[in-house]
């Protein structure tokens, strides 16, 4: 199970904390200055997309890659907060209870999906999600009276939280930026914590931490919980982006596309879900805009990346990074290296 | 009272279709212990190469013999190319047979277009028979008769040849199959190929009730998940039962709660997970 493995780097490879510290500045500058140096607001948009995806991805993770357990119904999570929230505010509920109300209703959900999925683990837990997944999409796609079937239910507003309207692209973007900002932050803390490690316990030994005296099934099933939550927040910040949702959020093709960003960009790594859900829009965007195939080039790269980097872009890249500097780093001293001979 | 004799007569035939659909899932996912999430996908190819068959002019029970044989081949290339490099990982086949579900669905969209196309039934079937005071439409009868048939020699080739006991070896203990000498890779591939051509078949058969659209890939997979959770993998009568289960259940559900028929379809299958979560007929892993 290629996909499950943890890349952790050797300490002695990692960068030094001040060239850390420097690049994240870099890019957190970067991030915050997004509406001033983009052009155009169309472009705006698609780094708010980004946002939102990545924090999707973000919590997906914490299933496949920290715990081993790969969902294909993380949709039916995404999608219920997109409904809810959906369905309130267009019966005219406040936005901050119908946001409230779709992420309580999204840990509902990953709880009764928890408690269904987790009696087992490997191809039959990810069966088991893909069919909680479909029930979802079923429900919506036929309960027209509730969920407008096949045409969606459409709103006309964005809230409005401490009286900041968030209607413009850019002001849209700042709130997906501090929301991804807070979940990227939650998941640095999470991935190192007592509940992290014992989370990733119970991917590698789980006999062994049940010996150990862990409760294996409550640790997963508090990471179900809060990987829910996050498909939630995720959800109900899709839903204001788009101020529309249709059965597509629940389907089969939604959780492929977030599993993908994971997969992508690495499972059980900080970065992996970011660049991934980067990655996949941007083509998702590039794609688009020459051929309408945008399903087909979603199947050839998962494809693709399955077989030809199953440990995903950045522990990937990061490994030929590696090799390549260790070789250009120690090229005279190590005899097997062929260099270029000298006359 | 008409109407639940219809809705029975569409139900034996739906779970006839189910059966051939699912059979060959089951079959793949007791050997390979992989659900091809492509399974789907070669249902709705199978209609489509139907339709293509069809429209050269061949007769429709040779087009269906003809598109089962084509997915068959698709499978074996699939089996080979794919899922042979990746062996004994089993996320990984998972993850490739979902990526080629939606590669099958974009290519379909570009050969054969967005809009339904119906399949016609051979006319010699089109018409009803008259049985005392029911009529049956003839074409839903004879699915009925072929899945039967099927069933039948499925039946003798895994239940009474050397073949079907070296599949059950695979089944119940891949290891050790292998290490008695049976070639479990090679029969992977012969069943993937079996189960893809099943599925292709059935696809042509369904034709005249379904059409072939975008979308019946999507709509299917999810019937073939749910007879095989019922019925338990690997499992021939368990998929039997479980493929007429789920269609009363679709089309009753359907016919009388048209808004939650997905939830009455769905409800006995969590059922089942929750109290024997191996299924109706299937053994717990030894």
């Amino acid at each position: 199970m290629s996909l499950r493995h943890a890349l952790s780097t050797p300490d002695a490879e990692k960068a030094s904390l001040s060239t850390r510290l420097l690049a994240l500045g870099i890019v957190l500058a970067l991030l915050v200055t997004v509406p001033i140096w983009v052009p155009n607001s169309y472009y705006v948009n698609i780094c708010s997309q980004i946002l939102i995806w990545a924090v999707f991805a973000l919590g997906l993770n914490i299933l496949v890659g920290y715990a081993g357990l790969v969902s294909l119904g993380q949709s039916g999570l995404f999608g219920i907060a997109c409904y809810t929230a959906a369905y309130l505010v267009s019966i005219g509920t406040p936005h901050f209870e119908a946001g409230l109300a779709a992420i309580g209703l999204a840990i509902v959900t990953s709880a009764v999906f928890a408690v269904l999925s987790l009696r087992t683990t490997g191809i039959s837990f990810l069966m088991i999600t893909l069919a909680l997944g479909e029930i979802l999409w079923g429900i919506a796609y036929r309960w027209v009276s509730v969920t407008g079937g096949d045409n969606g239910i459409s709103v006309n507003t964005r809230p409005t939280p401490f009286g900041i309207s968030l209607a413009s692209p850019s002001a849209f973007y700042y709130s997906t930026l501090i929301i991804f900002l807070v979940v990227v932050a939650a998941m640095y803390v999470f991935v190192e914590s007592p509940f992290g490690i014992s989370l990733r316990g119970t991917r590698d030994q789980a006999r062994r931490m049940t010996t150990l005296g862990y409760n294996v099934w409550l640790i997963r099933f508090l990471a179900f919980m809060f990987s829910g939550l996050i498909a939630g927040v995720a959800g109900l910040q899709f839903f204001y982006y788009e101020k529309f949702v249709s059965p597509y959020v629940l389907s089969l093709s939604t959780s492929a596309t977030v599993l993908l960003m994971v997969i992508s960009g690495g499972v059980a790594t900080l970065l992996g879900p970011i660049v991934g859900a980067a990655l996949v829009i941007v083509m998702q965007y590039v794609v688009s805009a020459y051929i309408q195939q945008w399903n087909l080039v979603l199947g050839a790269i998962f494809v693709a990346i399955i077989l030809f980097m199953p440990e995903g872009l950045v522990p990937g890249s990061l490994r030929l990074w590696r090799a390549l500097r260790r070789r250009r780093g120690s090229a005279p001293a190590v005899v097997t290296v062929p260099v270029e001979p000298e006359s | 009272m008409n109407l639940w004799v219809i809705l029975a007569i569409n139900s034996v035939a739906l779970g006839g279709l189910l059966f051939l659909l699912s059979a060959g899932f089951s079959l793949i996912f007791g050997l390979m212990r992989i659900p091809n999430l492509a399974h789907g996908s070669f249902f709705m190819l199978g209609a489509y190469l139907g339709v293509t068959f069809l429209r050269i002019g061949t007769n429709f029970w040779l087009a269906a013999i003809l598109s089962g044989l084509g997915i068959a081949l698709l499978g074996g290339i699939i089996e080979r190319l794919f899922l042979r490099r990746l062996q004994g990982q089993e996320l990984a086949q998972v993850l490739v047979t979902l990526g080629l579900s939606f590669m099958f669905a974009d290519i379909s969209l570009m050969i054969w277009g967005g809009d339904p196309i119906p399949l016609s039934a051979p006319s010699a079937l089109q018409g009803a028979m008259q049985v005392g005071s029911i009529v049956f439409p003839s074409y839903r009868l004879a699915i009925v008769l072929v899945a039967a048939v099927i069933a039948a020699v499925l039946w003798i080739m895994i239940d009474r040849t050397r073949l079907g006991a070296m599949i059950r070896a695979g089944v119940d203990d891949a290891q050790m199959a292998r290490v008695v000498g049976i070639r479990v890779s090679r029969l992977s591939s012969l069943i993937f190929c079996l189960g893809a051509g099943l599925a292709g078949f059935g696809g042509v058969m369904g034709g005249p009730i379904f059409s072939a659209y975008p979308g019946l890939d999507g709509d299917m997979l999810p019937l073939a998940l749910i007879v095989v959770i019922l019925g338990g993998t690997g499992s021939l009568v368990g998929t039997l039962v479980g493929s007429f289960v789920v269609a009363f259940l679709y089309n009753y559900g359907q016919a009388l709660f048209p808004e939650l028929a997905y939830v009455i379809l769905f409800l006995p299958m969590l059922v089942v997970l929750l109290i024997r979560p191996q299924g109706l007929f299937g053994r717990l892993p030894t």
